[in-house]
């Protein structure tokens, strides 16, 4: 096990248990709607957490892969005659298509290169979704059908609540069991010194393009179940500002950390969502938050409280 | 040919504008290593506080002064209270910093400001000149003047004045610069301000073409980004140059191709160049020391 | 037919000629050291050799076969293995991990059983895990497996960094200053350490500046001076090279040599 992480049974038992009480504890539908929006956001940030957490890779560019998941899940059935299910795998597809052509050159690039890239491909996806108005429908945004399955309507904010935090507990899952790996341990070593992790015969290259594909499926997958689950979509589902979000929820939460994530989506999503009582100063409060965290609690939330209560401990 | 005279002009005046932007970016880069991305906000506090202040009865000039020296005060306290406390932490929560940042200053200056968009009047007059059959606004060349006399002037401190040595020693070393006596402490604060300064003046000069609101700053910073690294990061000639090319790609793309995609000109160019080259334009290719 | 060969292998930064013609020859259970002053291109040949630098001139063939301009990996998955002389760790690792992510080509990696968390990869973790173990233990850190490689001393690094080249199982290792910064006790310890995987017919090439450990365990040693090789022979041979006393043993180094 690794210093200073939970063990695989501890955090998956932890989310289950969150799973469990939130709809006890707030059972209005407001807030099982907010609740799926973390753990959808939860979904995205966990496989940003593998791409900027284990591999040591920054993507700020990330929103874009999102909207192809969203937008592809919305666009199937109303151009192709696709129901919504089948063009979210499609739309899975693309992102992760997408990642791996454009995953070779961009991952060759460190540091701030690397991060304009990304941040490059983000708004670039991000203005086809705006400007090619007759097929998304534009700024506006575009509608989506309920999703039909076995004959039956999925509906209803307690129904979607399941299904997305069964989601976030399934992507946490595979996520850990891939950290405790061949390909988990070469990450996290490439991370370090790419040099040291190819002479003992890792393929940098090829790892990287891994978790990058990776990281754009959990994205496409996250804005897929947006998608179906807000049943409208507009082009903010891509935008640079959600690519940022999704950092800072990684960053916030701890990087490298599972669990870190899914705190992380949980913070930035409720926050926004509580600081409407700002009225206007909702923005000003919500950088003032973010710079006061990364001042204060660099390592993130998970493993800065984590060192905290160990330390108290040893005492 | 008026067309591309039209074009060149109008790519040059914006690319000028990235140009600045980007320089501001390069400083703070050479001296701290922290890509600031709240350096859009200072062209934003450039344009808004000229606006407000010129609104409110200052003299044009005294309000374009004010909001200098407002940026840079504000440029000031980000890296006393944000950056600075920030010391030894990774690219990436710097980046989240700064990112930080922009959004409280953008906060801010909604709430002190407004949400609407705003004019200045052009500095001497709307009457375009007629250059080679095409129009070219005075205030364009107030721009590519003013931002080509800030290029020269930094230059001319970096090069010629003991502060100006020891900002580029400090960007070289820092351990070394302190050891030596330079206050890099100070060298930092001042590469913030002057960043700020620089970007606030570039507000100025564009805001009677282009307006300005309190959200101006996100779209600028991300393209003076993107010029800055085009040109190689930490190289201020590549930040102009980055700047330039940027802004007439830009224009060109808007004028012949469509006007639709301009926005995405600058990263679909950055993509390319990056895949080609990843140090940039201008950027040297480091060799891994093991 | 060598099981290493470098030959007529030429470098160059910015018109500085770092290596100029120089090639060796290795075998299996042969201990090479490559020494020379600062600046001789010592390092440089190791960059080589591993594929980390390409070379503007020259060839390198393992069993014969060329592999000049392979990547560091597909040299690594020949049986090529190094350490660094400023340390390349896996500082958010603990040791023990350290070490297994040198098993990496000996691990099967699927990742859909990966992400699945499925018995036959947990059973690959063990595995790797146990050897590992087994390799910490030969390199004396067996007590300090679980510990974060940060907390680590620099001469247990240099060990750590032994164990880990060794978990590639490679037929040639390539020890880059593996005494720098290690006291006496610990410079024997590696003396010995060295001597142990050279007798299970693993080809070692070494630089190194302790001269005393250079002369004690090298079949063959080679002298690189400003970029080109100076002399090549056995340690008694080099060591009576009056071109060699001139050009970089000097005084000093001629009696460290003596009392080796």
């Amino acid at each position: 096990m690794r210093p200073g992480t939970f063990s695989k049974l501890a955090i998956l038992g932890t989310l289950l248990l969150v799973l469990a009480v939130v709809p006890l504890v707030l059972p209005s539908p407001f807030h099982l709607r907010v609740a799926t929006l973390v753990w959808i956001n939860a979904t995205a940030a966990l496989g940003l957490a593998l791409l900027i957490g284990l591999a040591g890779q920054v993507s700020l560019g990330h929103a874009g892969f999102m909207g192809i998941g969203a937008y592809a899940t919305a666009l199937g059935p109303k151009h192709l005659g696709l129901d919504p299910l089948s063009s979210m795998a499609l739309g899975i597809f693309a992102a992760a298509l997408l990642a791996l052509l454009v995953g070779r050159p961009i991952l060759r690039l460190k540091g701030h290169y690397l991060a304009v890239a990304t941040l490059g491909l983000g708004i670039l996806v991000h203005l086809v979704i705006v400007s090619e108005v007759p097929v998304t429908g534009g700024p506006d945004g575009i509608q989506l059908p309920h999703v039909e399955l076995l004959g039956r309507r999925v509906t209803g904010p307690e129904l979607w609540y399941w299904i997305t935090g069964t989601g976030v507990v399934l992507a946490a899952w595979l996520a850990l069991n891939l950290e405790d790996s061949s390909t988990g341990r070469a990450l996290r070593a490439l991370h370090d010194s790419e040099i040291a992790a190819s002479v003992v015969g890792v393929d940098v290259a090829r790892h990287k393009l891994v978790v990058f594909v990776i990281a754009a499926v959990y994205a496409a997958l996250a804005g897929g179940l947006f998608a179906l689950f807000n049943r409208f979509v507009t082009p903010d589902v891509a935008g640079f500002l959600r690519s940022i979000e999704l950092v800072t929820m990684v960053v916030i939460g701890g990087m490298g950390s599972i669990l870190g994530a899914v705190v992380g989506a949980a913070l930035l999503t409720v926050l926004p969502q509580a600081l409407t009582v700002f009225h206007e100063y909702e923005h000003a409060v919500l950088g003032l938050l973010i710079v006061l965290f990364m001042v204060f609690l660099r390592q993130g939330i998970v493993p800065g409280l984590a060192g905290r209560v160990v330390r108290r401990r040893s005492a | 040919m008026a067309e591309f005279v039209q074009l060149l002009f109008a790519g040059l005046t914006t690319g000028a504008v990235y140009a600045l932007v980007a320089l501001g970016f390069t400083l703070i880069f050479q001296a701290s290593e922290v890509v600031n991305f709240a350096q859009g906000e200072f062209v934003m506090l450039g344009g808004m506080v000229t606006v407000f202040a010129y609104n409110a009865g200052v003299p044009l000039p005294l309000a374009a002064l004010l909001a200098v020296v407002v940026a840079a005060a504000t440029g000031t306290l980000l890296h006393s209270l944000a950056i600075a406390p920030a010391k030894g932490a990774t690219v990436v929560t710097l980046i989240i910093v700064t990112i930080g940042a922009s959004i409280l200053i953008r906060g801010l200056a909604q709430i002190i400001f407004d949400k609407q968009f705003h004019a200045l009047p052009a500095f001497s007059g709307d009457e375009p000149l007629r250059v080679f059959g095409a129009a070219i606004l005075p205030q364009s060349l107030w721009v590519l003047g003013g931002s080509g006399t800030i290029v020269l002037g930094l230059w001319l401190f970096m090069e010629r004045t003991l502060l100006g040595k020891a900002v580029r020693a400090t960007a070289a070393n820092r351990l070394a610069a302190e050891l030596v006596g330079i206050d890099t402490r100070l060298v930092l604060t001042l590469a913030f301000a002057v960043s700020a300064a620089i970007g606030a003046v570039g507000g100025i000069l564009v805001t009677p073409i282009t307006l300005t609101s309190y959200a101006v700053g996100t779209l600028l910073a991300l393209k003076g980004f993107a010029a800055a690294m085009l040109g190689g990061i930490g190289n201020p000639v590549g930040a102009v140059v980055g700047g330039l090319v940027l802004g007439l790609l830009e224009a060109f793309a808007a004028g012949w191709i469509s006007s639709t995609y301009k926005d995405g000109v600058a990263f679909l160019v950055i993509l390319l160049v990056l895949f080609a080259l990843p140090q940039g334009l201008l950027g040297r290719a480091a060799v891994g020391r093991v | 037919m060598s099981l290493l060969e470098a030959r007529g292998l030429s470098i160059a930064f910015g018109g500085v000629r770092a290596l100029e013609q120089v090639g060796f020859t290795v075998d299996r259970g042969e201990v090479l050291a490559i020494i020379g002053p600062n600046g001789a291109g010592k390092t440089t040949l190791f960059n080589v050799v591993t594929g980390l630098y390409r070379a503007h001139g020259g060839e390198v063939r393992l069993d014969g076969r060329d592999v000049t301009g392979l990547p560091p990996h597909a040299l690594a998955a020949r049986g090529l293995a190094r350490t660094f002389q400023n340390l390349e760790i896996f500082f958010r690792m603990s040791a023990l991990e350290n070490v297994m992510v040198g098993r990496h080509l000996k691990e099967r990696r699927r990742l859909g059983a990966e992400l699945l968390g499925l018995p036959s990869v947990l059973r690959e973790n063990r595995e790797s895990r146990a050897r590992s173990r087994d390799l910490l233990a030969f390199v004396g850190l067996e007590e300090r497996a679980d510990e974060p490689a940060t907390g680590l001393p620099y001469g247990a690094l240099k060990r750590l960094e032994i164990a880990r080249a060794l978990a590639c199982e490679p037929r040639i290792l390539m020890l880059d200053e593996p005494a720098a910064g290690c006291n006496p006790v610990e410079t024997e310890e590696i003396d010995r350490l060295i001597a142990a995987i050279a007798r299970q017919g693993v080809a070692v090439v070494l630089v190194e500046h302790d001269m005393r450990l250079v002369m004690r365990i090298s079949d063959r040693v080679l002298v690189l001076d400003q970029g080109r090789r100076l002399a090549e022979g056995t340690p008694s041979q080099v060591r009576s090279d009056p071109r060699v006393i001139d050009a970089y043993l000097g005084r000093h180094g001629v009696a460290a040599a003596h009392a080796a």
